[in-house]
């Protein structure tokens, strides 16, 4: 296990050769996982939202969760994050800490911190309190040292300085005193994101980071993310924009109705027959990051292929 | 911003500290030029003399600075937090119960004190622990029926000789140790200058009562100014906005909402505890219309401030005094008698309460950016 200790993974042939030694296979075993899941099950009434055997996530990479809309990534994320319990006995770990029953406030100071899907800012508060909040292992928030300035005042500084640099990078730093609540759709997962990344974690999982942020914006923030990996911050984020998840992901993992249906490197999983299927339905065989599934008479296409599949299935 | 300009200015947290100040200067500089303008005023001969003289004296009264040290403790709940204690007179009544009974019961007054607190730390402990892990209602629910049954307990007959039952416990019984501190001198008739405010130095309803009264509403919102602005106090805002995203980033918020339940509670007892000093104690002087008087205190001066409890119960009762002085002396007393105007100005309070929340929801002092967005 050695030479995984010492693994820089900000080198791309490093991670080339990690990923090309995995299995190409859904629950695939990873040479170094920091999560991982077994048997997480979540109904809701009669439907099962999530239902993964087992999965495992690589240390220091960036791995994406796909998936058509309800496949169920959302509550997966809800699940290992403590947000939203399973429905019945399931083991996770994450860093080799068992968290089957953890609190999600736990789960956050053991390393894994999440953002959301639909923005939690905390809007009659400014943007730079925002940020504070996110700092871990503040003194100033035990409830005896908080009455006295001395013992926390130095720690809020280097705080507001660490703040500071992360909202330059989000391109927020010229609202850190506007109320987060006045801030746009865009700038409001920004916020969260920079949050999140307040409280150093170990892994950092992001339910849609870029939806609503403008592509130039877009461009930067996907710089952010790799630069996030190469100083080590493990990234599992969820996408639907496939070019993005091309660009940056190591490793993209496909879910289909609550189930894990594919793993493997951005190319491959794309042309995989099953995701595929999940994604437009079965006889295509198109890569999913094909610009050509955008043109009209593709869209059109299909439209009429599944007007016909449901001629097909009333008659 | 650049290295140099920071040296100068000073951290931006430091300049909001800063503005937060100068708010606070002048919301205390109003409330003087009040009191001085009724201390005046109440030199006019008629009913208009008659009016500022009354408006004063419930001003200063020690009951209006309980109420404000009961309502800085709502603040905490609901302005700080979010929580939605509707209940805070029973913890004013197990602060009062604890002090006059230990006293009663022959205890010296520091453990009278602390039995007040005692069991308004249980009460918190109770109540918090079932339903702060719930959505904010079930808080409202539960302590609003907690604070009736503590109430119907402390009035039970059985109870006689511990509670004093439904006459409760006369002030006699429990206010000897603590006129006895007073250094004022006994037993004199004393004016405060330019004022028509007349009362014993040391003694019932006296100087040293009011005096220690509103020592304790100062110091009380120094511990607020200093919890508020501290991490503390933002861990408490951002519990207040979003608990899940607190939650998201590592923060135990049961524990931030129960320290928060406990102390704006034991703020409660501390306002019970001056509530019966000049009068006594009487269950029913604590029921659901204190908890209301207490919201509509706060909404007048601002949730969320340090100084809007204080300035909003000042004001809770001298309004209500106005309001019915000026009906009084307007209407003919064929058309309403004393009791109805009373009535007429609980009523009036009513529909300011309603204006409040309708066209100044942040109070009087209350930041307006902070509760411009929708949550
Ligand atoms: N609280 C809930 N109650 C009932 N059903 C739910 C609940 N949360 C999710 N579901 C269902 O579980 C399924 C998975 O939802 P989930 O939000 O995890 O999907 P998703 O993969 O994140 O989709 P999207 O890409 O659209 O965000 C959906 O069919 C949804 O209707
Ligand atoms: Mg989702």
């Amino acid at each position: 296990m050695s030479d995984l200790a010492t693994r820089d993974y900000a080198d791309p042939a490093v991670r080339a050769q990690l990923v090309s030694e995995v299995d190409r296979a859904p629950g695939a075993a990873k040479p170094d996982p920091i999560l991982v899941v077994d048997s997480v099950v979540r109904h809701f009434g009669g439907m099962t939202a999530v239902d993964v055997d087992h999965l495992e996530v690589q240390r220091g990479i960036i791995t994406a969760l796909i998936g058509p809309n309800g496949a169920g990534k959302t509550t997966f994320f809800n699940l290992v994050t403590g947000f939203d319990r399973p429905s019945q006995g399931a083991h996770w770990s994450f860093d080799g800490k068992t968290l089957d029953k953890t609190s999600a406030s736990s789960v956050a100071q053991a390393g894994m911190v999440r953002t959301f899907q639909l923005t939690k800012s905390l809007n009659r508060m400014t943007v730079m309190d925002n940020m504070m909040l996110g700092a871990t292992e503040q003194s100033g928030e035990n409830l005896v040292k908080s009455l006295f300035k001395p013992l926390w005042h130095g720690q809020e500084r280097e705080i507001e300085e660490r703040a500071k640099e992360l909202l330059d990078r989000f391109k927020l730093l010229a609202k850190k005193d506007d109320y987060a609540g006045s801030l746009s759709g865009g700038q409001r997962k920004l916020l969260e994101m920079a949050r999140a990344l307040m409280t150093r974690p170990k892994m950092i999982m992001l339910d849609e980071p870029m939806a609503g942020v403008n592509p130039a914006l877009t461009q930067s923030l996907l710089g952010h993310i790799q630069s996030l990996r190469d100083e080590g911050t493990t990234v599992l984020f969820v996408e639907h924009d496939m070019h993005m998840v091309r660009h940056i992901s190591d490793w993209v993992v496909v879910m289909a109705e609550g189930r894990v249906i594919a793993e493997g490197p951005a190319d491959s999983v794309m042309s995989d027959q099953a995701v595929i299927d999940a994604y437009l339905g079965a006889h295509h065989d198109m890569d999913l990051g094909d610009d050509a599934l955008l043109e009209e008479d593709a869209v059109k296409e299909m439209a009429d292929e599944v007007a016909r599949e449901e001629a097909e299935g009333k008659a | 911003m650049s290295l140099t300009e920071d040296l100068t200015t000073g951290s931006d947290k430091e300049q909001a500290d800063r503005t937060s100040r100068n708010k606070l200067l002048y919301a205390a500089g109003g409330l003087v030029a009040f009191l001085v303008a009724l201390a005046l005023l109440s030199h006019v001969p008629g009913s208009t003399g008659q009016i500022a003289a009354s408006m004063l004296r419930v001003a200063i009264q020690p009951q209006t600075a309980a109420l404000a040290v009961a309502v800085i403790g709502l603040n905490i709940h609901f302005g700080y937090t979010g929580l939605l204690n509707m209940g805070q007179a029973g913890f004013m009544m197990l602060g009062a119960y604890g002090f006059s009974i230990a006293i009663w019961k022959g205890q010296p007054m520091i453990v009278g004190i602390l039995a007040g607190f005692a069991a308004a730390f249980v009460f918190a402990l109770l109540l918090g622990i079932p339903t702060l892990k719930l959505r904010g209602d079930y808080l409202a629910i539960v302590t609003i029926s907690a604070a009736e049954i503590l109430r119907y307990t402390g009035r039970l007959a059985k109870l006689e000789n511990f509670t004093g039952a439904a006459q409760g416990i006369p002030g006699s019984q429990y206010r000897g140790p603590f006129a006895d501190l007073s250094f004022l001198p006994q037993d004199t008739n004393w004016t405060f200058p330019f004022t028509k405010l007349t009362y014993p130095l040391t003694g019932t309803d006296d100087w040293w009562t009011r005096l220690v009264a509103w020592l304790v509403v100062a110091l009380c919102s120094y511990f607020v100014f200093l919890l508020a602005r501290s991490p503390w106090g933002r861990l408490l805002r951002g519990v207040r906005e979003d608990e899940d995203a607190i939650r998201s980033l590592g923060k135990n918020v049961f524990a931030v909402k129960m320290q928060a339940l406990i102390i704006g509670g034991l703020f409660g007892a501390l306002g019970g505890i001056i509530f019966i000093l000049p009068s006594s104690m009487q269950p029913d002087a604590m029921g659901r219309n204190l908890t209301f008087f207490a919201w509509t205190a706060l909404l007048l001066g601002g949730a969320a401030t340090v100084f809007g409890p204080v300035l909003g119960s000042i004001l809770f009762f001298s309004v209500r005094i106005f309001l019915q002085g000026i009906t009084d002396a307007v209407l003919p007393s064929g058309l309403m008698n004393t009791q109805q105007t009373e009535q007429f100005a609980w009523i009036c309070i009513g529909v300011m309460l309603m204006l409040i929340v309708i066209f100044r929801p942040q109070g009087l002092v209350g930041d307006k950016r902070e509760l411009r967005f929708n949550v």
